[in-house]
């Protein structure tokens, strides 16, 4: 059974006391808090196991290597990747994508050709394909979604044809929460020969992500959001792609025979890890996705899924509150405004009562844009949100909207 | 109202709640500026809200009008603007605005992480009197 209190526990930062209130962390979708299991285990590695990986031929070398491609073995279980070669190690999912674009993209990319991405991508999925763009001449093409944030497959079969190179898709929008059918979006994009690349950021927090049922090209996730340390993303790409790109970055680790004039590149997935990679942090991350699936990603999702029906029965408390993504089945992710209130004024005040939201573009300024909006407010749940948190967060809502009568 | 005040009242103020009202007040009477001011150009950057600043020389003291579309952003403007404005180049040059800001209990707001914007606005008032 899933006991969202006993697993609030494994957080220790939960119950520490923000302003002078109980921690009500509702930002999760930005970074999520880490279980004592992931801290414990960089600290281990730090006070007795650390030394540098694919490099001595003795113990620690030895052992702490083989941590490291446990970790990586550990990515290619949770998403279900044929090999644990598919599974490269980046510093987030924005360097992932931005990998595909400067490798396969300037590789396979040409003038002729088109990429297709959603209105309802992160910048970390729109910018890298704008300056790759400029610099090919392909053509960027933006599939329209409905005004309620659903996806709309007219729009995209409209947009997809024979000259769609690339589809670069979120599996779930970071501000409306909609969850794309991916299977069958890659689906009707393999049909047209494109390949797809997901950024599975919210995607693969929320629910089970399986690559092979998928079928997806490449996904892109980061560390710090399935519970995980900052400075660890994972690109997952099918071998046969990654044998065919190039490297991103040179240097050590990534090599094979070096001399003064030239170099033979390693095998991916080392190719595309130059370097001294973050070792401690790719453990920290298998040790995260592993507490992840022992908690069970079915019920992580159920759970989730129980608190946006139990959020939406407590908004219509809110006079004014509009949400903005209201698609059916959405995940965790709620961006609002409240009529008469600026989000910026609604933060100090959430902030005071202990509550963190989110205040901005969210990173996705045209889509805030293009639902009406310059700036947004935005909770979001993580596998530990309770019942609590929300009644915290209503009533802080209805404490701010006392500030501000007119 | 001058600095001094200011801090008379914020003293009288018990809780949070109390002082945030207060400057949501203290906003409400800034006074205005005009539309035709709220552009690209007199916009401050690194702000969540729209905040603007509009300076102009009056003998050798600067006059500064500010704006947000954000109220508590507006009163913080306003205790800005009066620790700030009607003053000489090296009068602003000499203000120390963090103690100003700690004796006032609204440390927080000059963090740089909080991005509200107070502190682009004190860097762009201390630019204005290096140029005017």
């Amino acid at each position: 059974m899933y006991d969202v209190e006993k697993i609030r526990k494994d957080f220790p930062v939960l119950g520490r006391q923000i302003n002078g209130k109980p921690n009500t962390f509702l930002d999760s979708g930005a970074s999520s808090q880490k279980p004592m299991c992931v801290i414990k285990r960089m600290v281990d590695i730090y006070t007795n196991e650390y030394a540098n990986v694919h490099r001595g031929s003795y113990f620690l070398s030895e052992e702490i290597t083989s941590e490291y491609e446990n970790s990586r073995k550990i990515v290619q279980k949770f998403i279900n990747s044929k090999s644990d070669k598919e599974i490269v190690f980046t510093r987030n999912a924005t360097e992932s994508i931005n990998l595909v674009a400067s490798t396969w993209g300037r590789k396979f990319l040409t003038k002729m050709d088109e990429v297709l991405i959603s209105e309802a991508e992160h910048h970390a999925n729109l910018v890298p394909w704008q300056v790759l763009r400029d610099e090919i001449g392909f053509e960027l093409k933006i599939f329209k979604i409905n005004d309620d944030g659903s996806f709309n497959w007219d729009e995209y079969r409209r947009n997809l044809n024979g000259r769609t190179k690339l589809v670069a898709i979120t599996g779930m929008s970071n501000v409306l929460g909609t969850i794309f059918p991916l299977k069958e979006m890659i689906k009707s994009a393999h049909d047209v020969g494109a390949k797809v690349l997901v950024d599975g950021c919210q995607y693969v927090v929320h629910q089970k992500t399986d690559v092979k049922d998928l079928d997806c090209d490449f996904l892109a996730f980061s560390g710090h959001k399935t519970y995980g340390p900052t400075g660890i993303g994972v690109l997952y790409g099918k071998s046969e792609l990654l044998e065919a790109m190039q490297p991103y970055q040179f240097g050590g680790d990534m090599v094979n025979v070096v001399t003064y004039q030239s170099t033979t590149f390693d095998e991916p997935p080392a190719r595309f890890e130059a370097g001294t990679p973050a070792i401690v942090q790719a453990i920290g991350l298998g040790e995260a996705l592993n507490y992840m699936m022992s908690l069970g990603m079915d019920d992580v999702t159920a759970h989730e899924n129980e608190l946006v029906a139990y959020l939406h029965s407590r908004i219509k408390e809110v006079d004014g509150l509009t949400e903005v993504g209201t698609a059916a089945g959405k995940g965790g992710v709620f961006s609002f405004d409240i009529a008469g209130i600026h989000p910026q004024d609604l933060a100090f005040i959430l902030d005071k009562e202990g509550v963190s939201v989110r205040v901005g573009h969210h990173c996705a300024a045209p889509l805030v844009r293009r639902m009406g909006y310059e700036t947004l407010a935005r909770a979001s749940f993580g596998l530990y949100t309770n019942h609590a948190d929300i009644d915290r967060f209503i009533n802080a809502l209805q404490k701010a909207k006392t500030f501000f009568k007119d | 109202m001058d600095i001094t005040e200011l801090e008379d009242n914020f003293e009288l103020l018990e809780d949070w709640e109390d002082k945030y009202r207060y400057i949501i007040d203290l906003g409400g009477r800034l006074e205005p500026l005009d539309e035709k001011f709220k552009t690209e150009e007199w916009k401050v950057r690194g702000c969540q809200s729209q905040v603007w600043l509009v300076p102009s020389k009056q003998n050798d003291k600067i006059h500064f009008i500010g704006d947000s579309d954000a109220v508590i952003v507006k009163g913080l403007i306003a205790i800005v603007l009066t620790i700030y404005s009607d003053k000489s180049p090296s009068e602003i040059k000499s203000i120390a605005v963090e103690d100003i800001f700690a004796k006032l209990g609204l440390s927080e707001h000059l963090s740089p992480s909080r991005r509200n914007g107070l502190i682009a606005m004190t860097e762009k008032i201390k630019y204005y009197a290096n140029v005017l």
